[in-house]
């Protein structure tokens, strides 16, 4: 029951930087102060002018409330001012609707279904072009 | 405590009925092994019968000797509910009434009642009395708690069929690589359009899809709470990364959604699925032409 | 584990640490008693909800969980209660207000939304209480049968 509770206060999400992208990858139940720290690391790296996207990999999370649905649009905002695009990708079908139902639609997030597609979407055709592409059968 | 000492003392007669049951377990077992509930449902082998019949005496025990005769959330029911409640809902299976499973838990209590009579025979008429009295109340509260598993155990029933036809209903169609579709029909209620979400958004993970069509062509109406539950699903999908469409909303429906004053603005929609498919087609990068162009062989 | 006392249970609301054993427990419980996937994220995310409002406007308090059975259908009641100042106007406090960061009442219109029965009672100066409910199966409703 304990073994996947993050420990109090010294919980801290890594920050990646893969390339011009910043990957920072959720898991489990997240202390609300681990996302404080995470909002402020992330604004610190993305300072870099060098980054021109974050992809925040929420697949590993099985709940988004309203605390932390402001923390990734204030990611978002924060690294639109620095020039670099915040995609938010994996986030599972019930913390979607549970979103919704909240009344928390980030209309100014952009989502993508998993962090291989979010890369894609932030022109990541430079970091590696064969990373994490989806088995193409032909029709 | 020793059967001479117990002689000795007025034991409160819910504690009696205890000892008696623990003591006569084996015999009440092979009796209720005869008895309807337990025989038919337990065709394959008489040994099961008995089994289960221990099991609830041994349960029936605890109770007394907790002396909660009459409180169905006694611990030892747990027993109860799991082991008899199972056998009387195979038999509610099988097609048989509430009413005539009561008669069969009812049925139970005279065999036990019986052997009490028996076993108390050389004391006082008093006692035997109580003592019989204690017994057919925790018997009656047996007879509750199977009643009250059973319904539950028909109330989910109802529910689990109930889920099944909306999931039957509700075909997922993967049209293309990356895209999914809904083709919708008859009338959305509110508990459909939840299933249809759901279902949908599972699709759009299961199939890797960036597209998902929701086609209404087939639905007669849409009111108020099914045009937000489809701007909701459209919602959901986009924060899942992927664009949902809505096809073939028919001029009447247009027309219902404008009186309802509910803004679809937001929403991709499409006259029809195959446009909603074309569209979608043209936002991952595919053309659609007349015929192959030359030289497009294999490489 | 036949008895419901792994279910019950009153937790304290004191601290960020706190919400996330409440968000553990509302989880455990609506699985434990049958709620689907959806069912229970909604759950608990009403239940994170609240706890940071009795935290964050109640000054701390309690979450008392507790399966509940209503005509055979279960269910899971959650009562999050605190001593704080107290919600002046209830109307405004509902209303939706997630978009001012550190606006009253905040969360609590959208956490209605994610369970079947919400009651909330509070007046300046005797703390707030919030009852929710949700069931594992739609609340028994008469009228939807046909």
């Amino acid at each position: 029951m304990t073994g996947l509770s993050p420990s109090p206060y010294g919980g801290q999400v890594p920050v990646l930087r893969i390339g011009d992208v910043l990957l920072v990858t959720l898991q489990g139940d997240l202390h609300d102060g681990t996302a404080e720290q995470l909002q402020q690391d992330v604004s610190e790296a993305a300072a870099d002018s060098r980054v021109n996207g974050v992809v925040i990999d929420l697949s590993g999370v099985e709940i988004v409330d309203s605390f932390l649905g402001r923390v990734l649009a204030d990611i978002a905002a924060k690294t639109r001012l620095l020039a670099a695009e915040t995609v938010v990708a994996g986030m599972r079908p019930a913390v979607a609707i549970t979103l919704v139902e909240l009344g928390l639609t980030l209309p100014g997030l952009r989502t993508a279904l998993s962090t291989e597609e979010a890369l894609r979407l932030l022109g990541g055709a430079s970091i590696s072009p064969r990373y994490g592409r989806t088995r193409q059968e032909s029709p | 405590m020793s059967e001479q000492e117990a002689e000795g003392h007025q034991v409160a007669p819910a504690q009696e009925v205890g000892d008696f049951l623990r003591l006569r377990r084996e015999q009440i077992a092979q009796r209720w092994a005869d008895a309807a509930l337990f025989r038919t449902v337990f065709t394959v082998s008489r040994d099961e019968a008995v089994e289960a019949g221990r099991a609830v005496v041994e349960a029936l025990a605890a109770v007394a000797a907790a002396e909660r005769l009459e409180d169905p959330e006694a611990d030892g029911f747990n027993v109860v509910r799991d082991q008899l409640a199972r056998t009387a809902a195979s038999r509610s299976r099988a097609g048989s009434t509430n009413s005539q499973i009561s008669t069969e838990v009812d049925a139970l209590r005279p065999p036990v009642l019986e052997l009490l009579v028996a076993d108390l025979s050389a004391r006082g008429e008093e006692h035997v009395r109580e003592c019989t009295t204690a017994l057919t109340v925790l018997m009656g509260t047996l007879r509750m708690v199977v009643l009250e598993t059973l319904l539950t155990a028909g109330q989910e029933l109802i529910e689990r069929q109930r889920l099944q036809l909306l999931e039957v209903a509700t075909p997922v169609i993967k049209l293309w690589e990356g895209i999914v579709a809904v083709p919708l029909i008859g009338t959305l209620d509110s508990a459909r359009s939840q299933v249809v979400m759901e279902t949908l958004l599972d699709s759009i993970v299961e199939q890797h899809a960036r597209f998902a069509i929701l086609d209404i062509t087939g639905v007669p109406t849409v009111d108020s709470l099914v045009a937000q539950h489809l701007m909701k699903t459209v919602a959901a999908a986009r924060l899942m990364g992927a664009e949902c469409i809505v096809s073939g909303i028919r001029p009447a429906i247009a027309q219902t959604i404008v009186h309802l004053g509910i803004d679809l603005g937001t929403v991709m929609t499409r006259a029809s699925l195959a446009d909603a498919l074309a569209y979608a087609l043209r936002q991952q990068g595919a053309d659609i032409v007349a015929h192959v162009p030359d030289g497009a062989g294999p490489r | 584990m036949q008895t419901a006392g792994g279910l019950s249970a009153c937790l304290p609301i004191t601290s960020d640490l706190d919400l996330v054993w409440v968000r553990q427990h509302v989880r455990q419980a609506a699985a434990q008693l049958g709620f689907g996937l959806v069912a229970q994220t909604k759950l608990v995310t009403a239940a994170s909800e609240l706890a940071r409002n009795t935290l964050v406007h109640g000054g701390g308090g309690q979450m008392e969980c507790a399966p509940v059975n209503r005509g055979g259908v279960r269910g899971l009641r959650l009562t999050f209660s605190d001593e704080g100042p107290g919600i002046a106007d209830l109307d405004q406090a509902l209303r939706d207000g997630y978009t001012s960061a550190e606006g009253l009442g905040m969360g609590l219109g959208g956490a209605r939304r994610l369970v079947h029965e919400f009651d909330i009672d509070s007046s300046p100066g005797r703390g707030t209480t919030v009852t929710v409910a949700s069931w594992v199966s739609a609340p028994p409703r008469p009228r939807e049968e046909r």
